[in-house]
């Protein structure tokens, strides 16, 4: 009798099948056609910076007698540097180290960021204050410059910039990991796990980490796209990955010298630095809305 | 006569604030009965909601707690939280207000009934999914083998609420703790959740407090009513008692307030005057002095005790209780 009146009134979606959260969130994610997009050229990017310099004939510091300077051609559609080496080989090969860069310090800022953020905020009182403490004190240090300075002492590899960059970026994900552990306690379902008697351990695991994710996951894609603009500046102004090691930065500043006779040779390696940051953002702000389970856009 | 399942004795709860200390709950006393549905009626702010969450330990750690509730003969109060853990959600269950937020997002509605049941019985997951959809087909949830594997958000709000009820039911509690458990619901819908959890109390044999502001509900539900007002107990009795032989002006206010179809459009409402009283600074004497049109000197005195009114268990905090039953009966007549 219950059963037949609650079908009567109160279901409005007798059609909704079961499906799984990933697949509600794909279906969300192709609602926005230019983060498609940004994830097809950020998936041809990564397969061109991997795929490239190990299919090309020349490597990355392969000298070829007699070629400096070469315009666009079939055997080097990029053209050739002044000393004569594969230019897209080189921008290729720096894609790659550029983006193992950003995605060491995404992932590593986002793992230091959750762990004392998450501590942070669900714990509260005093280790709350020691760890903001400690947060907002990275925040306020100058950044690059700090950068500047310590690079000229630990700089110059492809890990140790990562390192050099993550150790610096942790603070803004550990906030909005605290803002959202301290906006989830306050919830009523963590609430109501209590009541059901749940230990803390498993309300911190099961309850609030899972609802975290989302967001997370969606820093770590925008983060990204700031570490390759950062990661290229440093490299840039020579205290990132040092040369003959290519990174997008590094090509910049080696050809920027002919930015009047051949804007090309700067032009490309930044063309590649800045579709990477707008699609990790287009991507970023898709999944914001992707990863949110009740967001009502997929259906 | 048998013991109360639930007895609280001058229960006092007090926040610390900027402006001063607030005393959400002034010396509450109140007996709940194995089987029986005890209903707490009051405006926002009248403590009833922070009554229920003193009971089951979910202040805030700031909140400072006095006095007892024994449940089942074991003291609530200060509590060794191992000993908190195993009553909550097994002996005292509870229904939240708001079932969109007090449901997880995340999780399958199944997920959260099968974690409710797995948290205090040793079974298999395969069993408790089994029990889980049974819970689920009590509460009204058409074809609850499909419906069990949706997400809270693919609920209707109605649906919601009867999953949280079966989460409620699912360790067959001896106290239900439901908090305006229809407030965030559609009227349409809320007769029939009333129906549900009507059906639970009786499925589980489970005593219950109803939190509300809503008469409405407590008519249709309650055995006992509590009308509190300012943190305390203004008038407690039956259900018949309080509607009908009421012996409280605050009482008698709330049931002015309740809008009758039946009525004739020249019988207007009457909302009680006012507003209620600051917690930070009650007026001197009985709290509802300002607002109550029996006021006498003597109620700016000395807040009144808690008088027994003609009847078995019928109580009221006031000074003019035979007025206020001669107001009432003359109204009624």
């Amino acid at each position: 009798m219950l059963a037949a009146a609650a079908g009567a009134a109160d279901t409005d979606a007798l059609d909704v099948e079961a499906r799984s959260l990933g697949r509600q969130t794909w279906e969300r994610f192709r609602k926005h056609p230019v983060a498609v997009v940004a994830l097809v050229v950020l998936v041809l990017l990564i397969i061109a910076f991997w795929a490239g310099p190990w299919i090309s004939p020349y490597t990355y510091d392969q000298v070829l007698a007699g070629l400096p300077n070469e315009g666009p051609s079939l055997s080097h559609p990029f053209g050739t540097d002044q000393i004569g080496r594969d230019l897209m080989v080189r921008v290729f090969t720096g894609g790659q180290i550029s983006m193992t860069i950003a995605i060491v310090v995404a992932l590593l800022t986002t793992f230091i960021g959750t762990v004392i953020g998450a501590i942070a905020g669900f714990f509260g009182g005093w280790v709350d204050t020691v760890l903001s403490a400690l947060t907002n004190l990275f925040l306020i240090v100058p950044g690059l410059l700090v950068l500047l300075v310590v690079a000229v002492k630990w700089g110059g590899g492809v890990y140790s910039t990562a390192l050099l960059l993550a150790f610096l970026a942790w603070p803004v994900i550990a906030r909005v990991v605290r803002g959202l552990f301290i906006q989830f306690k306050e919830q009523e379902f963590v609430q109501a796990a209590i009541a059901a008697g749940a230990r803390p351990a498993r309300i911190m695991f099961r309850h609030i980490i899972p609802n975290t994710f989302g967001p997370i996951i969606v820093n770590a894609t925008l983060a990204v796209g700031a570490a390759i603009v950062i990661e290229s500046t440093l490299s840039f102004l020579g205290l990132g990955v040092r040369p003959p090691t290519p990174s997008l930065g590094n090509i910049i500043q080696d050809y920027r010298g002919a930015i009047d006779s051949d804007p090309t040779k700067v032009l490309l390696p930044g063309l590649f630095v800045v579709l990477i940051t707008l699609c990790t953002n287009f991507l970023g702000d898709a999944l914001r809305d992707a990863l949110d389970p009740t967001s009502r856009r997929g259906h | 006569m048998t013991e109360p399942l639930l007895s609280v004795r001058d229960l006092s709860v007090t926040f610390r604030s900027d402006d001063g200390d607030v005393t959400a709950v002034r010396g509450m006393s109140f007996d709940v009965m194995p089987g029986e549905v005890l209903a707490v009626v009051g405006e926002s702010g009248s403590g009833k909601s922070v009554t229920s969450l003193a009971i089951m330990g979910l202040l805030p750690r700031s909140a400072r707690i006095s006095g007892s509730a024994m449940f089942d003969g074991k003291e609530l109060i200060g509590a060794d939280i191992k000993d908190l853990r195993r009553i909550r959600g097994k002996d005292i269950a509870m229904i939240f207000q708001d079932p969109m937020t007090a449901l997880n997002p995340v999780f399958t509605v199944g997920n959260q009934i099968v974690e409710a049941i797995t948290l205090h019985n040793d079974i298999t997951e395969k069993a408790a999914w089994e029990r889980a959809t049974d819970l689920l087909f009590q509460v009204g949830i058409p074809d609850p083998k499909r419906r069990i594997r949706l997400y809270p958000h693919e609920y209707s709000g109605g649906m919601r609420q009867r999953a949280m009820i079966a989460m409620a039911m699912a360790n067959g509690p001896k106290l239900l703790i439901a908090d305006e458990p229809t407030t965030a619901l559609d009227v349409t819908i809320q007769a029939q959740v009333l129906q549900v959890i009507r059906k639970a109390q009786a499925l589980t044999g489970a005593a219950m407090m109803l939190i509300t502001h809503d008469l409405g509900v407590v008519a249709g539900l309650a055995d006992r009513v509590n009308v509190m007002y300012a943190g305390a107990v203004f008038e407690s009795g039956s259900i018949d008692d309080i509607f009908y032989r009421t012996g409280n002006p605050y009482t008698l206010g709330l049931l002015g307030s309740i809008p009758i179809l039946t009525s004739r459009s020249a019988d207007k409402l009457t909302p009680i005057p006012g507003s209620p009283p600051n917690l930070l600074r009650l007026p001197a004497g009985c709290p509802f002095r300002p607002r109550c049109v029996f006021a006498t000197d003597i109620c700016h005195d000395a807040e009144p005790d808690l008088f027994p009114v003609n009847g078995d268990g019928h109580s009221s905090r006031c000074y003019h209780i035979d007025k206020v039953v001669e107001a009432r009966a003359g109204s009624t007549a």
